[in-house]
C-alpha cells in the first residue's frame, strides 16, 4: 500500500519487514522515531536502553542468539557506541546486525556537525545511505541480508531531511526468517589477542568483497543523461542535483557509501566530460575519487559545513538563481526558549541569582544558556557536566567549590552521568551536582527512561531510585527540591554549596508538556499594582511581555505555574482561582 | 510541475497537523508529496518551518528561496521572516496573531511594526486574518491551523468536499465538528 511515510517511520517498517525481532536503542533527534516506530509493532521486542554502548550491545547479544536485531541513534550516539562497533566489525554477526545513525548537517538539534562515515570507514563495516522514504525501508531490509551474507554489522545511515521528511512508500509483508541457532565458537566470538589477530584479516576480506559487492549492486545506480557534466552524490545531495539537473547532467548515486566502488566510479568518469562530487559535511567521496586520480570539483567550491539544497547546488555548479524578494529591515531572531511552566526555569533563574558557575549538560535544559537566564557555562556532551565538575573543582579546590554546580537531566543522568558521580564519591571533590528530574526524556520528545517506571510501551517498568542510586554511590547528602519554589531552591542551593562534602540536589517536578499535568489557570496582571519594574522579567518567560509599561501574560502559553509571582514585590501577578 | 506550500510558525502552534492534512490531500488527488518537518530543539518555541512539495514528481524534500507558491503562516513576523523564500508571483496566507520572540522579551530588540504593510509595498499579495479569533469562534483556539487551510483552500482547484474529507481522515472524531467551521469560516473570511 503507498503511503506518505517519514523516512524514519519507513525504516522501521523495513525492519518488520526483515522479520526483526529486537530492537534496543537511545533516543536522539533526529534518529527517535525509528525505534517510537518500531515498537508499535507487537511482533517487535522494543526497549530504551540507557544509552548507546548499552543498546548496541543488547542487539549485538540478540543478534549471537540468533534473531535479527537493531538499534538506533543520533551521530554523537555513535561516539558512545563506538567500542562495541569496532569489535563487532570483528567477531561478525549470528543473525542480521543493523544500526541506524542519524546525522544532524546544520545541527538543527545538536551539540555538533560531525560525518557519521568516518565511523564506518574507521570500523570498517558497510553503510547504507538512503535519499528518501521509500530508500529507507528498503535498505532496512537490504542491511540485513548484508549483514548474514557478509558476517558484518550493517550500519544504515540518516540524516535530517531523510529522517525527518514525508514521501511514498510502498510497503509489502513481513517475512520472519528463520532462527540462526546459536553455536559457540570461542575464535569467533571471544576477542582477546589471539583471536582477534585472526579475525583482522578477515575483516579486510570482507571490505574487498564488499567492494566487489558495490560495484554492481543495484544499491549503487548510474542515470545518465547529458554527459557534460557528472555527478556522484548520495542522500538527500543526490535529490538536489536530480532538482536542479534533471536529465542535464549524468548521476552516479551511491547507496553504499562505504565501502565505495571503484570501478564503478572510473567507469562513471570515463563517460562525462567533467566531474563534480556532492556529499554534505566531509569530502568523503571526494577523497576516494582523487585517490583514484580523478580530477573533481568538490570542496573547492561546496562548504564543509551546513546543509545542502536545490539553490547551492545550482549556484556552486554554476547555474543563474532568480532574484527574489526581500525586507530592507532585519527582523528579531526566534530562538528556541524554555517553555511556559517548564520546571528547569525556577532552579535556573536561582543560580543565576547565586552567582554560581555552571557545568551544563544535554537536554532542554541546555536552553539555560540563553538570555536573560544565561545560567549556564559549558556543555560539552551527554554526562561530561558531573565528570568535568569535579575537574574543575580539583584544579581549583575550595575557591571554586564553594560556588560551582553541575545540572543534568534524569535521563542524561542514567545515560552517563552515574560514572562522573561515582568518580567524585571515590576521588572525593566536594563537587555539588543538581540533578533536573523531570520525569522524561523531554527533549527528543518525551521517551521513558530507567527512573519514570514506565517502558518504551508506556507499560510499567523497573524504576531506579534517583535518591538511593546517589546514596549507594557514597553520597550522603541528597535532598529533593521543588523548582517552582524560588525560596526552597535558594536556601538547599546555599546550604549544599557551603556543605563539606559533596552532594547531590535533585530538582523535581514533570515536564509541563507531559499530559498527566495539569495546567493552572493563566495569571493575571493587576495593572494599578503593576509598577513596571521587570523584575518578572528576569524569568525569560515566553508568556510575559511588557507593553505601555506594565506586564502583560500571554493567556494562550502561560500554565499559571506561578514563578513569576514569587518575583513581584507589588502583588500585580496574580493566579486565578 | 512542483508547487511548494511554507508553513512556518513558532514551535507549539500546531504547524505538524497542517502539514499532515495537506500531505494526506494531495496524496489522494495523485500527486507525489514531500514534507519536510523539523524536530527537537527548534520545536521549543524557535522559530519552525515545514516544506510541503507536490508535483508529478518531486526530488527535494525542502523549499528554497525564491520558490514557494505559498507561505502559511501561524504568526506575523514568522510570515515576514521567510518572505525571500516566496516566488515573485507567490501568495503569503498569514495570521495576524503577534508573539514576541525572546530578544524582544528581553529588550534586545523590537517586534517591527506595519509587517503586512511591508510585505504588500514589496507586491506580495498577503491575506492577513485574526485566526485566532476565528478559532475561538468555530470554538477552539487550537483550530487556527484549520482556518489557515480554509483560506488557502480557496487557492486550489480541489473541491471543497475533498478538504473536509481530508479533515475528517486526519483529526478524531469528537473534534471534527468544530474543525470543519473552523474551515469554513478561514475560507469564507472576506478581507
Amino acid at each position: 500500500m503507498k503511503q506518505l511515510t517519514l523516512g524514519n517511520k519507513a525504516l522501521a517498517r523495513g525492519l518488520y519487514e526483515a522479520g526483526c525481532s529486537v530492537v534496543s536503542s537511545y533516543p536522539g533527534t533526529p534518529s527517535t522515531e525509528v525505534t517510537e516506530e518500531a515498537a508499535k509493532y507487537d511482533e517487535i521486542y522494543c526497549e530504551w536502553a540507557p544509552n548507546e554502548k548499552v543498546a548496541m550491545e543488547v542487539a549485538f547479544g540478540a543478534c549471537l542468539a540468533g534473531k535479527r536485531a537493531f538499534c538506533g541513534m543520533k551521530h554523537v550516539g555513535l561516539n558512545v557506541a563506538a567500542d562495541p562497533l569496532f569489535t563487532c566489525s570483528y567477531t561478525g554477526v549470528n543473525a542480521g546486525l543493523v544500526i541506524c545513525v542519524a546525522d544532524d548537517a546544520g545541527m538543527h538539534s545538536s551539540q555538533n556537525e560531525q560525518d557519521s562515515r568516518h565511523h564506518a570507514i574507521a570500523a570498517k563495516v558497510p553503510m547504507l545511505e538512503p535519499a528518501d522514504s521509500q530508500e529507507a525501508y528498503l535498505f532496512a531490509k537490504l542491511a540485513f541480508t548484508i549483514s548474514e551474507e557478509f558476517d558484518t554489522p550493517v550500519i544504515i545511515k540518516m540524516c535530517t531531511r531523510v529522517a525527518h521528511s514525508q514521501s511514498i512508500v510502498d510497503t509489502a509483508e513481513r517475512v520472519v526468517p528463520e532462527i540462526r541457532t546459536y553455536e559457540k565458537n570461542i575464535a569467533k566470538y571471544v576477542m582477546m589477542p589471539g583471536n582477534a589477530i585472526k579475525r583482522h584479516p578477515f575483516v579486510e576480506e570482507r571490505t574487498r568483497r564488499l567492494i566487489a559487492y558495490g560495484e554492481t549492486a543495484e544499491v549503487n545506480r548510474v542515470e545518465m543523461g547529458e554527459t557534460g557534466l557528472g555527478i556522484i552524490t548520495s542522500s538527500t545531495s543526490y535529490q538536489y542535483a536530480k532538482e536542479v539537473f534533471g536529465e542535464k547532467a549524468s548521476i552516479l548515486k551511491l547507496g553504499m557509501i562505504n565501502p565505495l566502488p571503484v570501478k564503478l566510479i572510473l567507469d562513471f568518469a570515463e563517460k562525462v566530460d567533467k566531474l563534480a562530487i556532492v556529499e554534505e559535511l566531509d569530502p568523503i567521496i571526494e577523497n576516494h575519487c582523487r585517490q583514484l586520480g580523478l580530477e573533481v570539483t568538490g570542496k573547492d567550491v561546496f562548504p564543509m559545513e551546513g546543509e545542502y539544497s536545490q539553490n547551492m547546488v545550482a549556484e556552486k555548479l554554476g547555474v543563474a538563481l532568480s532574484p527574489v524578494k526581500s525586507l530592507e529591515e532585519a527582523l528579531p531572531g526566534r530562538p528556541p526558549v524554555m517553555c511556559s511552566g517548564c520546571p528547569h526555569r525556577g532552579l535556573f533563574y536561582t543560580l543565576k541569582q547565586n552567582k554560581c558557575t555552571v557545568l551544563g549538560d544535554i537536554g532542554c535544559y541546555t536552553l539555560g544558556a540563553v538570555a536573560p537566564l544565561s545560567a549556564m557555562d559549558v556543555t560539552l556532551c551527554m554526562g561530561a557536566s558531573i565528570s568535568s565538575i569535579h575537574g574543575f573543582n580539583k584544579a581549583l579546590g575550595e575557591e571554586s567549590e564553594g560556588r560551582t554546580v553541575a545540572v543534568i537531566g534524569d535521563s542524561t543522568f542514567m545515560h552517563s552521568g552515574m560514572t562522573g558521580l561515582a568518580n567524585i564519591a571515590y576521588n572525593q571533590s566536594n563537587s555539588t551536582v543538581i540533578i533536573l528530574d523531570n520525569s522524561i526524556t523531554g527533549m527528543t520528545g518525551h521517551q521513558q527512561n530507567p527512573t519514570t517506571g514506565y517502558n518504551i510501551k508506556g507499560d510499567p517498568a523497573g524504576k531506579i531510585n534517583l535518591e538511593e542510586l546517589c546514596r549507594a554511590l557514597g553520597f550522603a547528602r541528597v535532598t529533593v527540591v521543588d523548582p517552582y519554589d524560588l525560596a526552597e531552591c535558594d536556601r538547599v542551593i546555599k546550604q549544599e554549596l557551603a556543605a563539606a562534602e559533596p552532594s547531590v540536589i535533585i530538582s523535581r517536578r514533570p515536564c509541563v508538556l507531559l499530559k498527566y499535568v495539569k495546567h493552572e489557570k493563566p495569571l493575571k496582571v493587576d495593572c494599578d499594582k503593576c509598577v513596571g519594574c521587570k523584575s518578572c522579567m528576569r524569568l525569560g518567560c515566553p508568556s510575559i511581555s511588557m507593553k505601555d509599561g506594565k506586564a502583560v501574560i500571554d493567556t494562550t502559553l502561560c500554565v499559571g505555574c506561578g514563578v513569576c509571582k514569587q518575583l513581584c514585590r507589588f502583588g500585580a501577578l496574580q493566579s486565578q482561582e | 510541475m512542483t508547487k511548494n506550500i511554507m508553513i512556518v510558525g513558532v514551535g507549539g502552534q500546531g504547524s505538524l497537523l497542517a502539514s499532515k492534512l495537506l500531505g494526506h490531500l494531495l496524496l489522494t488527488q495523485g500527486y507525489d508529496v514531500k514534507v519536510s518537518e523539523v524536530h527537537g530543539m527548534s520545536q521549543r518555541g524557535g522559530s519552525v518551518v515545514t516544506y510541503v512539495r507536490f508535483g508529478e514528481k518531486v526530488y527535494s524534500p525542502i523549499i528554497d528561496k525564491g520558490q514557494a507558491d505559498f507561505i502559511v503562516s501561524f504568526e506575523k513576523l514568522e510570515a515576514a521572516r521567510y518572505v525571500e523564500y516566496l516566488k515573485p508571483e507567490g501568495r503569503i496566507v498569514t495570521n495576524t496573531q503577534e508573539i514576541d520572540p525572546m530578544p524582544v522579551i528581553t529588550g534586545a530588540a523590537v517586534y517591527p511594526e506595519n509587517l503586512v504593510d511591508k510585505m504588500e509595498k514589496l507586491g506580495i499579495a498577503v491575506d492577513a486574518m485574526d485566526c485566532l479569533a476565528l478559532a475561538e469562534q468555530a470554538g477552539s483556539a487550537k483550530a487556527v491551523n484549520i482556518v489557515l487551510m480554509g483560506r488557502l483552500s480557496r487557492y486550489f482547484d480541489i473541491p471543497v468536499e475533498k478538504w473536509e474529507q481530508a479533515i475528517e481522515d486526519c483529526v478524531p472524531a469528537r473534534f471534527l465538528e468544530l474543525n470543519k467551521k473552523a474551515f469554513a469560516l478561514g475560507r469564507d473570511y472576506e478581507a
